[in-house]
Order: structure tokens, then C-alpha cells, then sequence
């Protein structure tokens, strides 16, 4: 079982050094031109570049994505909460939420920009408006998933409404809140670089624009790099706070 | 368990109706449900699905009201609490799949707000009743759902309450794991001495573990009879091959309409 783990982890590691040697070749071999697809030392080279400020534009951008996504967490289990104690505020609003969950959140850029200006702020904004419904919708349904016999065996001891919750509703949503924000991390990440390239003056997404009108290739991989490493430590953070409050056989895949 | 005519009952039914209305249409789930449980006895509730056998479990368990009838529960000498003295075992375990073993047995006691100390003790004392000594620290999906059903008959009792109901609690298990946990039931009610209502559609298994077996008949949901098992005890397996045995299973069935 564990051999079986190591192997497991082994083989991830193995594939993921295998794609480096890939990308390596494929462009020492075919004489790929740099600013095409630099080589992967190439792009690391693109780190000494001082004038990027890397370090700033990686804090702006990583603040965006974690601000938005926190405020989707906790505005979308809030909201959640809300809709399971009121049947009526949940059969008004639900449906509102759901058809507002169908404007595609990147037409709304424009918009944030002219409410907010560019900044930090609408970008964090963008991230949240794009990851606070799939928060919302697992949570609420983990919330509606209680047994009715469990109900019963609650009610034959005349326990209040908030045992029930504390005892048997909350912790039985959990895996379903994870369930969201696994799929919300992703799309915090994806929100605040849309924001990024509909207007800012800093971070990662904004870098991407300026080094492309010089052809920069390089950093511009670097960038995505980057990017993707933020959202893989947030991503990261989500599974391990699932494991530590989750039992394993509780889990939602 | 035999007081004969002077005991008062544990339970007393007497003409209970009940009625679903869905929108305007009215069905009849149970008509005049009349039986009496004395204390200490384990009464077996018989008969296809469908016949009012959950509703009236529901009915006793303070869960649903009847529309017609008398429902007692309690006597002098038993006073009965309807918030601490049903415990309930459903045809699923149902255990909180977050929790171990020993504190999903707690949670009637949590919910009771008994003294933590010695309901853990209990519970523990309990878990050994159902034969899970050692398996206090294990989350349910480690069990088998044999053993998952052992510890929801704990919990159950954790907060000794007066009167067990069952619903079909060993209908998902595999034929010889059901026997097993029908001599467990045995020895688990003779050692706790609570009074039992047991919902089944075994009709072999309503005989085999009832000291009376209330028959119940499907469309129009109605109380066939209600009789008493007048076989030794402690009860063994080879008390099914034996003849009194299957005479009572043919009374059952006989009234089932299946002979």
C-alpha cells in the first residue's frame, strides 16, 4: 500500500521531468527560434531580467487570486448557510444566482474596470465573481444532503435545529465545500489574469502584455510559469486543509 | 416478560389510523392498528412493504401524528420520556462517517447533553456488549457493514433509553450475516432487558426473535393478528428445522395470503 504510493509519486515526479527534457530537445534539436519557444534555460534566464520586477508583479498577482478567492469562500459558505435555514430566501434567491451565474464573468471586466478603476481591487473582484458560484452550489447542496433517517433519529431525541447543524449538517457538507473550492482554485486563478489583461498597471498578467509587444518570449513563459505555480500552492493549501478536516472515506472525487 | 393479565403494557395501541393526504387525494396507511407490548418484550412487526409497518414505527417514535386511536407508551411502574427513551436502528447504519466508532455512538448522548464521562464509559461498555471491544478508534468505512450495524445497535442504547425500535435493521445484510446478528439481537436484548419493536419482512426472522409477532397485511394496510411465540428460549439456530417453528412461519403466511 505504501510501496505503492512511493511508486505512484515516483512516476508523477518522473513525468513531470520527462516533459522538461521534452521541451529541452524539442527546441536544441529543431533549432526552434527563441522567440518562439525558448529553451527552458532560456526562460529561467528570464528571471535575472531586473527591469521585470518579478517579485512585485508575482505579490500583486498572487494577492489578487488569494483576496478574490477568500471572499468567494467565505461570501458563497455564508450564502449557503443562509439558503439551508430559510426555504423561502433560498426559493427567491437560488434561482436569481443561478441565472446570474450565466453571464460569462469576463464580459463583466469592462464594467469592474469602469466601476473600480484598475487595480488590485476589481482584479481580486474578477476572481471572486468567477469562483463564488461553484462555492456556493456544492456547499448548498452539501448542506441539503442529510439522510431523512438521520433527521429522524435526531428528532426522536428532541434535538434543536442547531445540534442538528452543528452535529450533522456541517460536518457532512464538508467534503462538498472542498469539493468547490478545489474547483473554485482553479478559477481564482483564471479570473484575476483576465483582469490582469483587461487592465492594470502591475502583475503577472499585465507583464504578459508589455513582453509581448517586445517579444520577450522567454519571460512571457516565465510568467505562465509563475502563474501556474501560484495556483498550484493554493491549490495545494485546499488539499491539505481537506486532509487534515475530511475523513478519507468522506472525500467527494 | 409473561405478567399475564395484571402487568400493565409498555405499549398500548388501540384502533390507530393513519393517513397520508397528498394534495386531495387520502391514502389509508394504516387502519385500526390494536396491539399491546408488555415490558421487556421483543415484538416483531411482519409484512410486505408498503403495509404501514415504518408508519407505525414512526407513530411510536413521537416522529408522526396518527389521525385516529389511542397510542400509550409507559406505565406506572415504566414511566415513559418520549425525548430520551426511543432509541432507533434504521435498515442502514447511518453512521457519521466523520466520526469513529465510540463517538458516533455518542452522538445520542451529545445530542441528550448527558455527562460526557460516563456516557463515554457506557458507550464503551456497550461496544463490548455488541462484541466491537477494540474497534472504539476506527472510522466506519473500516467495518464491515455487519459490524457498522453492530455499532448503530450501541448507539441506540447509549442513552439507555426504554424502548428500541428496529426498521428492518439487518435487511441489507447477506443471508448467514443476518442469523449471526439475529442470535447477537438475542443475547444483546436478554442482557439489556430493553423493550424492542422490530420491524421486518423476514417472516422466519419475526418468529424466530419475537415473543409475539403483530402481522400486518398490505392494501388496504390493516392488522391481520397479532399473536404470541411460545418457543424455548434461549433460542438456537436448529429451532428453525424443528415443526412449532414452522407452524407459526405457516400462520404468517397463511395470512399473507402466499399458501
Amino acid at each position: 500500500m505504501n510501496n505503492d504510493k512511493i511508486g505512484r509519486f515516483a512516476l508523477a515526479v518522473v513525468a513531470h521531468l520527462a516533459l522538461l527534457l521534452a521541451w529541452y530537445l524539442f527546441v536544441k534539436l529543431g533549432n526552434v527560434p527563441k522567440f518562439v519557444m525558448p529553451s527552458p534555460g532560456a526562460t529561467l534566464d528570464a528571471l535575472l531580467q531586473p527591469n521585470y520586477d518579478w517579485w512585485t508583479n508575482i505579490t500583486v498577482t498572487g494577492t489578487e487570486i488569494f483576496a478574490g478567492y477568500f471572499l468567494a469562500l467565505v461570501i458563497g459558505v455564508a450564502l449557503a448557510l443562509i439558503f439551508s435555514w430559510s426555504r423561502a430566501l433560498e426559493a427567491f434567491f437560488m434561482p436569481l444566482l443561478v441565472s446570474l451565474n450565466m453571464i460569462p464573468k469576463v464580459a463583466l471586466g469592462p464594467l469592474i474596470i469602469v466601476w473600480f478603476k484598475y487595480g488590485v481591487f476589481p482584479n481580486s473582484l474578477m476572481a471572486f465573481s468567477i469562483c463564488v458560484f461553484p462555492i456556493l452550489l456544492t456547499t448548498a447542496r452539501g448542506l441539503r444532503e442529510v439522510e431523512p433517517e438521520l433527521l429522524d433519529l435526531v428528532k426522536s431525541l428532541k434535538g434543536s435545529r442547531w445540534q442538528l447543524f452543528t452535529k450533522i449538517q456541517l460536518p457532512g457538507a464538508l467534503p462538498y465545500i472542498f469539493s468547490g473550492m478545489k474547483v473554485a482554485a482553479i478559477l481564482a486563478v483564471a479570473g484575476a489574469i483576465v483582469g490582469e489583461f483587461l487592465g492594470s498597471d502591475k502583475g503577472l498578467g499585465y507583464l504578459m502584455l508589455q513582453v509581448q509587444v517586445t517579444l520577450d518570449t522567454p519571460a512571457m513563459f516565465m510568467a505562465v510559469i509563475l502563474i501556474t505555480l501560484i495556483g498550484v500552492l493554493l491549490y495545494g493549501m485546499v488539499l491539505l486543509l481537506e486532509r487534515l478536516l475530511v475523513v478519507k472515506d468522506a472525500r467527494v472525487e | 416478560m409473561k405478567g399475564g393479565m395484571m402487568a400493565a403494557p409498555f405499549i398500548h395501541l388501540a384502533g390507530v389510523r393513519k393517513i397520508y393526504r397528498r394534495g386531495r387525494q387520502e391514502q389509508l396507511a394504516i387502519s385500526d392498528a390494536t396491539f399491546d407490548v408488555m415490558p421487556g418484550e421483543l415484538v416483531s412487526l411482519v409484512g410486505p412493504s408498503g403495509c404501514g409497518k415504518s408508519t407505525l414505527l414512526k407513530i411510536l417514535a413521537g416522529l408522526h401524528a396518527h389521525d385516529g386511536g389511542e397510542v400509550q407508551l409507559g406505565s406506572p411502574e415504566h414511566p415513559f420520556d418520549p425525548s430520551r427513551d426511543i432509541g432507533m436502528v434504521f435498515q442502514a447504519p447511518l453512521l457519521l462517517k466523520w466520526r469513529r466508532i465510540l463517538e458516533n455512538v455518542l452522538l445520542p448522548a451529545e445530542i441528550l447533553g448527558l455527562p460526557a464521562a460516563a456516557s463515554r464509559e457506557r458507550a464503551r461498555d456497550l461496544l463490548a456488549l455488541v462484541g466491537l471491544a477494540g474497534q472504539e478508534d476506527k472510522y466506519p468505512y473500516e467495518l464491515s457493514g455487519g459490524m457498522q450495524q453492530r455499532a448503530a445497535i450501541a448507539r441506540a442504547l447509549v442513552h439507555d433509553p426504554k424502548l428500541v425500535l428496529m426498521d428492518e435493521p439487518f435487511g441489507a445484510l447477506d443471508a448467514l450475516t443476518r442469523e449471526k446478528m439475529n442470535l447477537e439481537l438475542l443475547r444483546i436484548w436478554k442482557e439489556s432487558g430493553k423493550t424492542i419493536v422490530f420491524v421486518t419482512h423476514g417472516i422466519s426472522e419475526a418468529v424466530f426473535l419475537g415473543t409475539r409477532v403483530v402481522v400486518l397485511t398490505a392494501g388496504p394496510a390493516r392488522m391481520a393478528d397479532n399473536f404470541e411465540i411460545n418457543l424455548p428460549r434461549p433460542r438456537t439456530l436448529d429451532l428453525k428445522t424443528q415443526e412449532v417453528f414452522g407452524e407459526y412461519t405457516r400462520r404468517i403466511y397463511k395470512l399473507l395470503g402466499m399458501e
